[in-house]
């Protein structure tokens, strides 16, 4: 229980800290990185990272996004189909990073078992 | 089994990664699009306006204090610094716009969109656009080097803003289409400008008016085109004594017109874009202080072409719209001074018939063959190999219609001759402006100014109003220039100009104002060819009206007469159709329409019906009258609406009326109004159906659509606005005034000022479109004239420019 919940962390931080200087694929380094040091289980490899970046964009989104009243997410969200409702947008972006994430943290997880397995 | 596993996910990741990394069809990439470190989530703020920022090169500080209205007032210590800093906060704000422009303006959209935009890159290209902006900064490098480093100091300044923006700052556009912003240059600026000239003087009718001619022969031609209407009401009042021109008209050759047909032409600017402006002399207004107003008509976009600025020195003061990629204010006012454009719509365009050799490599020209020289022109298309296409130049200039494009006729091609061409130095014309004292600078200023051909009206603190039609003109022979000419005799070519001193202009006229409003600019007994090629005939008669109706006027009768949504139009066609139409038929949905259209009084309200009735009636007579011209195989020009109403009043029984599809049956003009208010009536039935009423808010609904393909999410619908074309608020579905000022010459100068847009580019501010509203229900902002380099209370953040040490 407690390794999901450190690998939960370990995601967040290691996004954060890699997003100051990567691009958006940042999150899936977070991702593979936390699944090599920090190994899940089954639906858990690709479920942590999910939500933990899911939640982590969700945020941020939210706090950039509410502080302007939503202005431009409103608009993006139309842009993208989504009917203009902004949470909808948050919602998919939060999706799409954690996505990504939980993608990479399989390869990370898989890359984690052939090294022990050596 | 592992490494099946571990390929497996590899597999995906990179899967993951390239779906969520590259634009897909119309989708943006959605990792880098949707990501809150660099994505989009970075652009929802308004503008920071409070600091300190480091520019390169500039010279001294420049202090910019943003108003409530987040308007720049941009305080520097001399000329360099002025216009470095005028790059820098354009870029600041509309750095998309301003490059998106430009890359119209070349034929580059290709690049960023996509083949799509292919054939009209190549029509741009073709046309010379860039070939025209090299001409103005060659002719720059040579005759005035101090203007162009001006240019470059501007192009410096945006160089400055991209140079130091963070990817994650891109605006949102960038990130949409995903790329990236390019150096600007002085070539760009030119560039804007010859986008401009197209803009305002790119309308042309030559080959369609050759097909007409064709079709219907010279009497009726003349008929249906005359070179005068029998009312003109022109922009120099019509009592002007030209006794000073001492150069005569070019003398008309004998010759013979070419009756070739061009099928497919080019597309052309909006047929609408136009303006008013008008001033009153201090003994015409109520304050005895000149007032001057300006309203340009263009398309209605977001973000708006306009951006407004007040940009001074120690040595100068000027306030007003800007255009993002030229220098200086356009439209606005000095301490001493205020001016204004209206388009002078004149024919600065030709065509020439070129015949080649076998290869193509040679034109006939007075009897022998003339070297032809190519462009290779290199379109860049966004995931596709590049295109080039080779246009020929003549003398003339280039030919846009040959084998290659739209003409299939082998050694036969079409070339355009086009002021635009000919170089020049239009930049120095609005610097000169901006710090023009009285009436001798601004008449000099204007000598600078050769395309697009504008009526700049001007008044001045000293009490003086005039109004100058400029522009390079050719001096022509009768009729020249108003079909496809034989491009290998001499006698066609451009003979000499009309010498500056001798375009038409007026200071301070008897009638104590000055106006315009694209109709005609002289009388016959300007000694010099003015072709009509469709002025306007009805805002301007409501403005000069206007203006002799009563002994003086107020800043707030300008108000009214730039809001004045009176249909001139309607008013003379009208009445002459509902007494005239037989309505015993008429069934009683219809007899419905007929009553609301005999209580309306010419007003287009947003809340009346009678100009939707207007709209669908003469929109239907048109076509029922016009059905000869109703040719899809062929492009053609249409008649002008003033001969066609006095045609339908005067000649009802003319061969014309006749509908050629009804073999048995000879209509007239009373038919034809029956006919055509019966269709009018059935096609409102349908819009009340779809649209629940056809009040005329409704039925236009007046749109701002983003540049880019008017994206929905980037525009604003349903403005609720009156007017319409050839109405003085001249607001019709996405297009209309793009800037409403009104200037009253106290000293220093008092100032109202608006368009429907925001000064910021970014549809995450709310300064994107905060100015809509108010623009739609006719309100202006005071306009804050800052004396000194101090903030008001109405000053709502201040960023000071330092110049970048060491670097």
């Amino acid at each position: 229980m407690s390794k999901k919940i450190t690998n939960f962390i370990a995601t967040i931080v290691l996004a954060y800290v890699l997003s100051l200087f990567l691009p958006w694929w940042s999150v899936m380094i977070a991702g593979l990185l936390s699944a090599l040091f920090i190994p899940l289980k089954k639906a858990a490899v690709f479920f942590v990272p999910f939500f933990a970046i899911l939640l982590f964009w969700v945020i941020s989104t939210y706090i950039l996004s509410s502080a302007n009243d939503f202005t431009l997410a409103k608009k993006i969200s139309e842009l993208l189909m989504l009917g203009g409702n902004p949470y909808l947008l948050i919602l998919v972006t939060g999706i799409i990073g954690g996505l990504a994430t939980g993608i990479s943290a399989i390869l990370g997880k898989q890359l984690s078992s052939i090294s022990k397995s050596k | 089994m592992k490494y099946f596993k571990l390929l497996i996910s590899l597999v995906l990741t990179i899967g993951i990664f390239y779906a969520l990394n590259t634009k897909l069809g119309p989708l943006p990439p959605l990792g880098k699009f949707l990501n809150p470190h660099s994505g989009i989530w970075q652009n929802e703020h308004d503008e920071s306006i409070n600091g300190e920022v480091n520019i390169p090169g500039l010279t001294d500080k420049v202090t910019v204090h943003y108003d409530e209205q987040m308007i720049p007032h941009v305080f520097a210590q001399n000329e360099h610094d002025l216009y470095k800093a005028q790059g820098y906060l354009t870029a600041k704000h509309r750095l998309w716009q301003l490059e998106f422009q430009t890359y119209a303006a070349s034929g580059r959209l290709s690049e960023i969109v996509g083949d799509g935009a292919l054939t009209y890159d190549r029509t741009e290209r073709r046309r010379g656009m860039g070939y025209g902006a090299e001409q103005s900064v060659a002719y720059m490098k040579k005759n005035d080097p101090e203007t162009l480093q001006l240019i470059q100091d501007y192009a410096d300044g945006v160089n400055a803003y991209i140079n130091q923006l963070d990817p994650k700052d891109y605006p949102v556009e960038y990130k949409l289409l995903d790329y990236k912003p390019e150096a600007w240059s002085p070539k760009k600026t030119a560039l804007l400008l010859m986008y401009m000239t197209k803009m305002l003087a790119g309308r042309d009718g030559d080959l369609e008016r050759t097909n007409v001619l064709k079709m219907i022969g010279k009497k009726n031609f003349d008929l249906l085109f005359p070179e005068f209407f029998d009312i003109t009401d022109p922009v120099i009042p019509k009592e002007t004594d030209w006794s000073f021109i001492d150069v005569p008209q070019t003398e008309t050759p004998s010759n013979e017109v070419v009756l070739d047909e061009i099928k497919d032409l080019i597309t052309k600017p909006h047929p609408d874009n136009g303006s008013n402006n008008w001033a009153v002399s201090g003994a015409k207004s109520t304050s005895g202080n000149p007032i001057l107003a300006n309203d340009p008509h263009l398309g209605l976009n977001l973000p708006s072409i306009w951006f407004v600025m007040q940009l001074s020195t120690p040595d100068h003061n000027a306030f007003g719209a800007t255009i993002p990629g030229a220098l200086a204010v356009i439209s606005g006012f000095n301490q001493h001074i205020a001016w204004g454009e209206t388009n002078a719509t004149r024919d600065v365009i030709d065509w020439y018939k070129i015949e080649f050799n076998e290869d193509r490599s040679k034109y006939k020209y007075d009897g022998t063959w003339k070297d032809v020289k190519v462009r290779v022109e290199e379109i860049k298309i966004k995931g596709k190999e590049t295109y080039i296409d080779s246009v020929l130049y003549t003398h003339h200039g280039p030919v846009v219609y040959d084998e290659n494009f739209k003409s299939k006729n082998g050694r036969a091609g079409y070339a355009m001759r086009w002021i635009g061409h000919d170089g020049g130095n239009h930049q120095k014309a609005f610097i000169g402006l901006n710090k023009a004292k009285n009436y001798d600078d601004y008449a000099n200023a204007l000598k600078h100014w050769t395309a697009p051909a504008q009526n700049f009206v001007f008044a001045s603190t000293e009490g003086d109003i005039a109004l100058w039609i400029q522009g390079k003109f050719a001096n022509k022979w009768e009729g020249q220039g108003k079909f496809i000419m034989d491009g290998s005799k001499p006698e066609n070519d451009w003979q000499s100009f009309i010498p500056q001193k001798f375009n038409a202009h007026t200071k301070n006229p008897e009638r104590g104002f000055v106006s315009s409003a694209n109709q005609h600019p002289v009388d016959e007994q300007y000694p010099y060819y003015v072709f009509n090629d469709g002025y306007e005939t009805y805002r301007n008669r409501v403005i000069n009206d206007y203006f002799n109706s009563k002994e003086k006027f107020s800043v707030d009768d300008f108000k009214d007469l730039h809001n004045n949504n009176f249909n001139l139009k309607a008013s003379e066609l009208v009445p002459h159709m509902l007494d005239h139409m037989d309505a015993s038929s008429l069934t009683e949905d219809e007899k419905v329409v007929y009553e609301e259209a005999k209580a309306w009084k010419f007003n287009n309200d947003v809340d009346e019906v009678g100009p939707s009735i207007w709209r669908q009636w003469y929109g239907k007579l048109f076509w029922t009258l016009w059905d000869e011209f109703d040719n899809d195989s062929v492009s053609l020009a249409l008649p002008y609406t003033y001969q066609t109403i006095h045609l339908l009043k005067n000649n009802g029984d003319h061969e014309f009326m006749d509908i050629v599809e009804t073999k048995d049956k000879v209509e007239n003009s009373k038919d034809l109004f029956l006919i055509s208010f019966k269709k009018a009536a059935k096609r409102l039935k349908e819009i009340k159906v779809e649209k629940g009423d056809y009040k005329w808010i409704n039925y236009k609904a007046t749109y701002a659509g983003h540049l880019l393909q008017a994206l929905p999410a980037f525009s604003r619908f349903n403005i609720p606005i009156g007017g319409d074309r050839s109405i003085v608020n001249a607001t019709s579905e996405n297009h209309g005034p793009s800037w409403r000022m009104i200037v009253e010459m106290t000293s220093p100068p008092t100032a109202l000022g608006i368009y429907p847009g925001g000064q910021s580019g970014n549809p995450g501010s709310k300064y994107y479109d905060n100015f809509i509203d108010d623009w739609a229900v006719g309100k202006y902002h005071s306009l804050q004239f800052l004396q000194s380099n101090e903030a008001t209370d109405r000053i709502i953040g201040t960023q000071t420019l330092t110049p970048a040490t060491n670097e």
